[in-house]
């Protein structure tokens, strides 16, 4: 069943004249504002830091010094992680797609058994701290290690298969949120009229699937461009790229002059994939029909079942790249909660129990900075919500001028930018353009509000780019008709932006939260020792000598994937059971 | 506004409440949630409202740590609390006050090495302190300067470690030098992490720089030939590479410290299962600072005698694996047993280490990465 504008009472006799243009008036103050405070927000806790942090690279005794292009330019070097940074991330990106798109439809489209479980356990690689990532991937490839034949350690292939680790639950979540939203009508119709399931799926879903997979796809580049801890961990220097350059040439050279041109070299080739994505996305973007996802989604029948003509061929191969998928996902996970339980020579829960006292050179217990942790998410996910609402609200907009639309692609990349530039820039621009700034007599570097501030800026293009798919995809004549039914305006946003985008809103708050409790780039230079988060603490365990402060250390990421499925989890089942309501 | 556009005006009245009414949704849903947010929360009493001395903020490494209630003791004896702040490892630490020494981040330093020490006193981060402390006169006896701004507070030293159990099992004598680590006999068993990335990983290269002078390349070089492997920091090569680290890897030799055997000792046994290897060593010296600019000259002061008291020199081997200056305390008793230092290690002056480190990694790249 499509959605239908709800009846609604008999509109008030409109009164012209006065009232319209008040009206005019308040909605150019609105949108003035929707999209002033977001840009406001960006611009001070982002592109403020990072110009600054950049421009102190090209500033050299009191003047403007450019020569670090030149010199940077003519190192081989340059050249070669300028590809390395392309190639892996182009890869990996391409595998998560390949992997994430068959997934989303097994998770998203189909019920079954244990689905939220699957649902949450994908997620949980997009928080680990990646010395956690580096210990579970390199002990599992390691010579001797279970997956050792292999042969994968310190290779590029092991490279991208954890930045697929990373990002397969990006492409599933954002392919997914559209997909199960979609009318399955309309490729029921091709199927009737004699097309193949692959040509139906072909020439029906993919073509209305394409704005959510080059939006994720965007989403994954980006993070897989600027991981460098996974990238550090399982290749080390070999497979250095432009984000490892910046943060060696930053934290342990302080060149700031290689490390400035590196981060123009990176903005430029992340402006120029957002600008390839947003071509593929506009392209493809339209009114689609959508559906309440209850009746979008099939039990998954993987065996002929009696009455119905034959097994689907496509949701049998889609199961089996899912569940492969899935097993990889898990097989890390597996050794780390397998290595958390080894206690010396026996196994045992010690590593646990130990997690309720502090020591080992952090002040607090793990359960401490867990809750340090998740009261962070919780100011970063609210921050997110509200600026990142916002912005896939004035983007799901349709500006019939061509400059109106031209604006807002441009706001659209605006906001992504935060994924495509180093947490160190970030970071370290925080320290320095943070210290009384615009000539406040503020030191926001010691503000705590600072470091959930740090995770919204990155949380919110996730945001927007669950969300906007979905709002995007909202037929306007839907919205005009329960206008023209006499909906009033909060009526009209209840019931129609409202209860489609809800879900998405579900899936966003999760994304955003879950982000928000495994960053560790930025997080890692602003935290403070007497309140750190889970993540910061699992960084220092794991520089402890001695076992225990090791197993502690697995212990404690355990506990952090099990936190963020069970929050992921819980976010979902939110918005099931208010999504119908909204 | 065109034509086209006016009949379309009530959608535009509706985006408006649109606007007002989901971020209303959404901090309802914060306010729902927010009962454990930051913002919500207690605040930490910051500033210097609460105790009459104020506040003094120590900035320092990741690795810094205390007993639990040494910090307290300091506030209770001089009034001063204390903020401590750890933007990450040793050379971020030096790279952040270098960047921030216009508005420093605190008002004193712990955790600048003696490789970073020449950097940090060049670029005027640290200001002249001399501590009357007992122990400052132990201290002076690893100066990194002239000028007296860095005070020593503890040492150790950085040298490959072996696993006793390993050799062992295969009935394989150990290593003992740099040079036995080239013979054919160790190929494919030597784990180290990168100097790039890694201070400890930095101060192996510091003692094949001062044990080969300039043919330091060509040992490395010898190094790779014979089955090196690079890991990235210290904890990925022993938890994971190493096979006596407790994550069971499959190399027996590592570059560690000299105070990493006495954590190796297993339960119920008395002898720990991997060695230090005493002619493979570099010293790293770690030194605290007034920090120019500081707001709070006489806490970071006391501060900085606080850390030569006996009190936390006595901590520092269990707290920080490192060995305290003081002459006056006494070390653990596994220390004394399992984690004697190296008699004479390499030595590479700090105004050497400072003026050379660019170079000397980018030839280690060069050489080891390719």
């Amino acid at each position: 069943m499509t959605l239908t504008a709800p009846r609604a009472p008999a509109p008030p006799a409109p009164r012209r004249g006065r009232t319209v243009r008040r009206a005019r008036a308040r909605g150019l103050v609105g949108w003035g504002l929707a999209v002033a405070l977001p840009v406001a927000f960006l611009a001070v806790f982002f592109v403020w830091p990072v110009a600054v942090m950049v421009g102190t690279g090209f500033v050299a005794d009191g003047r403007l010094d450019l020569t670090g292009f030149a010199e940077v330019f003519s190192r081989p070097r340059t050249w070669r992680i300028v590809g390395l940074t392309l190639a892996q991330a182009g890869l990996a990106t391409a595998v998560s797609v390949l992997l994430g798109v068959p997934g989303a439809y097994v998770l998203h489209r189909h019920a079954f058994r244990g689905r939220a479980a699957v649902r949450a356990l994908v997620t949980v690689p997009f928080v680990l701290p990646t010395v956690v990532v580096g210990v579970a991937f390199r002990s599992l490839l390691v010579e001797g290690g279970p997956l050792g034949f292999l042969h994968l350690d310190g290779t590029f292939a092991a490279i991208v298969a954890a930045l697929v680790f990373f990002n397969y639950a990006v492409v599933v979540r954002g392919v997914g949120g559209l997909w199960e939203r979609l009318d399955p009508r309309a490729e029921q119709a091709a199927r009737a009229l004699g097309a193949s399931p692959w040509r139906a799926f072909r020439t029906v879903t993919l073509p209305a699937l394409t704005p959510a997979i080059a939006s994720s796809a965007s989403l994954a580049f980006l993070f897989c461009a600027t991981s460098f801890g996974t990238v550090l961990v399982l290749g080390g220097m070999r497979y250095g790229t432009v984000e490892t350059e910046i943060w060696v040439q930053t934290t342990q050279f302080l060149d700031l002059r290689a490390a400035s041109v590196l981060s123009v070299v990176q903005l430029v080739v992340v402006a120029g994939v957002l600008v390839v994505a947003g071509r593929a996305r506009s392209r493809r973007e339209r009114a689609l029909p959508l559906a309440v996802p209850d009746d979008a989604v099939r039990p998954l029948r993987l065996r002929r079942a009696p009455g119905l003509p034959e097994r689907d061929p496509l949701a049998v191969v889609a199961a089996a790249v899912t569940a492969v998928a899935v097993l990889l996902v898990a097989l890390p996970l597996v050794n780390l909660v397998v290595r958390s339980l080894r206690v010396g020579d026996r196994w045992g829960l010690d590593h646990y129990v130990a997690l309720g006292t502090a020591g080992d050179g952090v002040l607090v217990t793990v359960w401490q900075a867990a809750a340090t942790s998740l009261r962070t998410a919780v100011d970063a996910t609210l921050l997110a919500l509200v600026v990142g609402g916002l912005v896939a609200l004035v983007l799901s907009r349709r500006p019939r001028r061509p400059a109106g639309r031209r604006a807002l692609a441009g706001l659209d990349a605006f906001f992504m930018l935060p994924l495509g530039v180093s947490a160190v820039t970030v970071g370290f621009g925080f320290l320095v353009a943070m210290h009384e700034p615009f000539g406040l007599p503020v030191d926001l570097r010691s503000s705590p509000l600072l470091v959930p501030v740090a995770q919204a800026v990155v949380a919110v293009p996730l945001v927007v780019r669950t969300v906007l798919p979905v709002l995007r995809a909202i037929d306007p004549r839907l919205r005009e008709a329960a206008a023209t039914l006499g909906a009033a305006p909060g009526r009209v946003l209840r019931t129609v932006d409202g209860a489609i985008g809800a879900r998405a809103v579900g899936l966003a708050l999760g994304f955003a939260f879950a982000a928000s409790l495994g960053e560790f780039g930025a997080t890692s230079f602003l935290a403070r020792p007497q309140n750190p988060t889970l993540p910061v603490v699992i960084f220092r365990l794991i520089g402890r000598p001695g076992p225990e402060a090791y197993g502690r250390a697995l212990a404690a990421s355990v506990v952090l994937a099990l936190m963020t499925a069970v929050v992921v989890a819980l976010c979902e089942r939110l918005r099931g059971t208010t999504g119908g309501e909204w | 506004m065109t034509k086209e556009e006016h009949h379309l005006m009530a959608p535009a009245i509706s985006r408006t409440a649109r606007t007002s009414a989901l971020v209303g949704a959404v901090a309802a849903l914060g306010l729902a949630l927010s009962a454990c947010s930051i913002a919500g929360g207690a605040a930490a009493p910051s500033g210097s409202a609460g105790t009459p001395g104020g506040t003094v903020t120590l900035v320092t490494h990741d690795s810094f740590a205390l007993s639990d209630g040494l910090l307290d003791d300091f506030t209770e004896r001089t009034g001063y609390r204390v903020e401590v702040v750890q933007p990450g490892d040793a050379g971020t630490l030096v790279n952040q006050l270098v960047l921030t020494k216009d508005a420093p981040l605190g008002d004193v330093v712990f955790g600048v090495d003696n490789t970073f020490a020449s950097r940090a006193v060049d670029e005027g981060v640290v200001q002249p302190y001399t501590s009357a402390a007992p122990a400052a006169q132990d201290a002076a006896t690893y100066a990194a300067d002239g000028g007296g701004a860095l005070t020593a507070v503890d040492y150790g030293d950085v040298c490959i470690n072996v696993d006793h159990a390993w050799f062992t099992e295969h009935d394989v004598p150990e290593p003992a030098t740099l040079d036995d680590l080239t013979d054919p006999r160790y190929r494919d068993l030597l784990v180290v992490p990168s100097p790039v990335t890694s201070s400890p990983g930095f101060a192996f290269l510091l003692a094949t720089v001062g044990a080969k002078g300039d043919a330091w390349p060509q040992y490395w070089e010898a190094l790779k030939a014979n089955g090196l492997k690079v890991a990235e920091g210290w904890s990925d090569a022993y938890s994971t590479d190493f096979s006596g680290g407790g994550g069971g890897g499959p190399r027996p030799i590592v570059l560690s410290y000299a105070s990493s055997p006495p954590f190796t000792v297993p339960e119920g046994g008395d002898e720990p299962t991997t060695g230090a290897l005493l002619d493979t060593c570099f010293r790293q010296v770690e030194y605290a600072g007034v920090l120019a600019g500081a707001s709070n000259v006489p806490g970071a002061q006391a501060l900085v005698d606080f850390l030569l008291s006996d009190e936390v020199q006595a901590d520092i081997p269990g707290s920080m694996y490192m060995y305290p200056v003081s002459s006056a305390v006494t070390l653990p008793q596994e220390w004394a047993d399992w984690a004697p230092l190296a008699p004479q290690p390499f030595e590479v002056p700090a105004a050497q280490i400072t003026e050379h480190r660019e170079e000397w990694l980018a030839q280690w790249s060069q050489t080891v990465v390719g």
